[in-house]
């Protein structure tokens, strides 16, 4: 593949006072259109290393490159204006309308009024909400699902290349998270965004995933690889245990 | 009923006088409420992040609150005379708790993913401060400053002793001539007075809180 679309280059998170770092020199590409999914025990930091990269963690050392041009120093605002940013309690603007939720980014990149409304029509259309019926809610009208809808299309309001997900389906019932989660695979097949997703749950990984990196303690990569490669041939002791007891059975069940 | 007319008597001949008593208790209320507002909210704004700031403020206008308040509007009058300046500064400092307490409560109280992914979607922290943080706080600092109004409505009444004039007027002439005519009528009416624009105030925060508060949190 080409140049990566992101790239961590020996990054470090060490925060005073602890002895080992939540993130200890970590490198890891992510390819244009990709999904690559963050998955490990809790308090891997998986979900440190999702934030070091649109900086809502600055990294203590190392470098961040966006499309390769290296981003660890800009204007953190204006570089998460870029990245799309989906977290599991969804953070749904409770003041504001659903259009109001959807149109922050485009509003915060002073695109003009009709170009808005027209965005947030077509992004509640993208997740299957009709417009008419939610622009004018507020979130708390909403269901769990539907306000992870909502998150959703907030974050892709602005049509950015790379879309960061922190557990978005984690708080979701299981039979509404395996509809958002199939949706959300047949809009990826559209939309090709560049997409890093963490999650805890091993069967989320390798449904969602292009390429799984598993992490252990320290947000050290015990093996990245496809699903297909990880299920079939576990790099060591450590993934065979994550990925469990249902390993050849899940691969089974890939395509 | 004897009473009530002579009351209503006495009210009526004396139309002109209640008319700047009340007045001047408005203007108390409206430019304390208003000034301390704004310093109690920017106090708790600009000591959010800083928990040995938060709390010592916090003490410090807790102290003010419990200070005897007739001791609090003379304290002043060496250094401002006597009038309106005394009586200003000991309401202004009598009604910054409740507005401070409500402010850090507000913003204290505040859902962490939404200030994540406020933070997350690229708003810089002074447009998370305006557009998220303060509107919704605003409903728990327009309670304080609630409070802190029928606070002053009532303490304001003390102004007549520093020469501050408002409704505290008839309260402190009806005492001082108790065994002359009409003292009762002019106690009742400084304190009818006073409920009565404890009522119109509260009406119209009332009023200011269905406009300002989004129908989001309500």
């Amino acid at each position: 593949m080409s140049e990566p679309l992101i790239r961590l280059e020996n990054v470090t998170k060490s925060y005073p006072g602890t002895e080992s770092p939540a993130v200890g020199d970590l490198t890891m590409d992510v390819h244009e259109g990709e999904v690559l999914v963050l998955v490990g025990p809790s308090g891997c930091g998986k979900s440190t290393t999702l934030r070091l990269i649109n900086r809502l963690i600055e990294p203590t050392s190392g470098r961040i490159f966006l499309k390769g041009e290296d981003v660890t120093d800009i204007d953190s605002s204006q570089l998460r204006r870029k990245i799309g940013y989906v977290i599991q309690q969804v953070g749904l603007f409770p003041h504001r309308t659903i259009a109001e939720n959807i149109s922050t980014v485009p509003k915060l990149l002073g695109w003009d009024k009709a170009k808005i409304a027209a965005r947030v029509d077509e992004m509640l259309e993208l997740v299957s909400m009709d417009p008419a019926v939610y622009r004018d809610r507020y979130p708390k009208e909403l269901s769990g699902g539907q306000a992870q809808r909502v998150g959703v299309a907030r974050a892709l309001a602005a049509d950015p290349d790379v879309l960061l997900m922190d557990e978005p389906f984690g708080a979701i019932d299981p039979i509404t998270r395996d509809r958002l989660q199939n949706e959300f695979l047949r809009l990826q097949q559209d939309l090709k965004k560049t997409i890093v997703f963490v999650t805890h749950d091993i069967d989320e990984a390798i449904k969602m995933g292009n390429r799984i990196a598993i992490l252990r303690e320290g947000s050290e990569i015990a093996q990245i690889d496809t699903p297909e490669v990880i299920l079939s041939d576990p790099a060591d002791e450590f993934v065979e245990n994550f990925l469990g007891s249902g390993a050849i059975l899940k691969g089974l069940t890939l395509k | 009923m004897d009473f009530l007319q002579s009351w209503w008597a006495f009210m009526s001949t004396r139309v002109d006088q209640i008319q700047v008593a009340l007045a001047e208790h408005s203007i108390y209320v409206v430019s304390v409420l208003g000034l301390a507002s704004v310093f109690s909210i920017s106090l708790g704004i600009a000591t959010r992040r800083n928990v040995l700031a938060r709390e010592l403020s916090l003490a410090v206008t807790s102290v003010f609150l419990t200070l005897p308040s007739l001791a609090l509007f003379t304290i002043f009058i060496p250094l401002v005379g006597l009038g309106f300046a005394p009586s200003f500064i000991a309401l202004f400092l009598y009604s910054l708790l409740p507005i401070l307490r409500n402010t850090i409560t507000g913003l204290d109280g505040i859902d962490q993913s939404v200030l994540e992914s406020a933070r997350g979607m690229g708003l810089t922290p002074r447009q998370v401060l305006l557009s998220v943080q303060l509107p919704l706080a605003w409903p728990v600092i327009l309670a304080g400053i609630r409070v802190s109004s029928m606070l002053i409505v009532g303490i304001a009444a003390i102004a007549t002793l520093v020469a501050g004039g408002g409704l505290g007027d008839f309260i402190k002439s009806g005492l001082a001539r108790l065994p002359l005519p009409n003292p009762l009528e002019s106690i009742w009416k400084g304190t009818l007075l006073c409920l009565l624009l404890a009522l119109v105030i509260d009406l119209i925060l009332q009023a200011l809180k269905r406009a300002t508060i989004s129908k989001g949190i309500r």
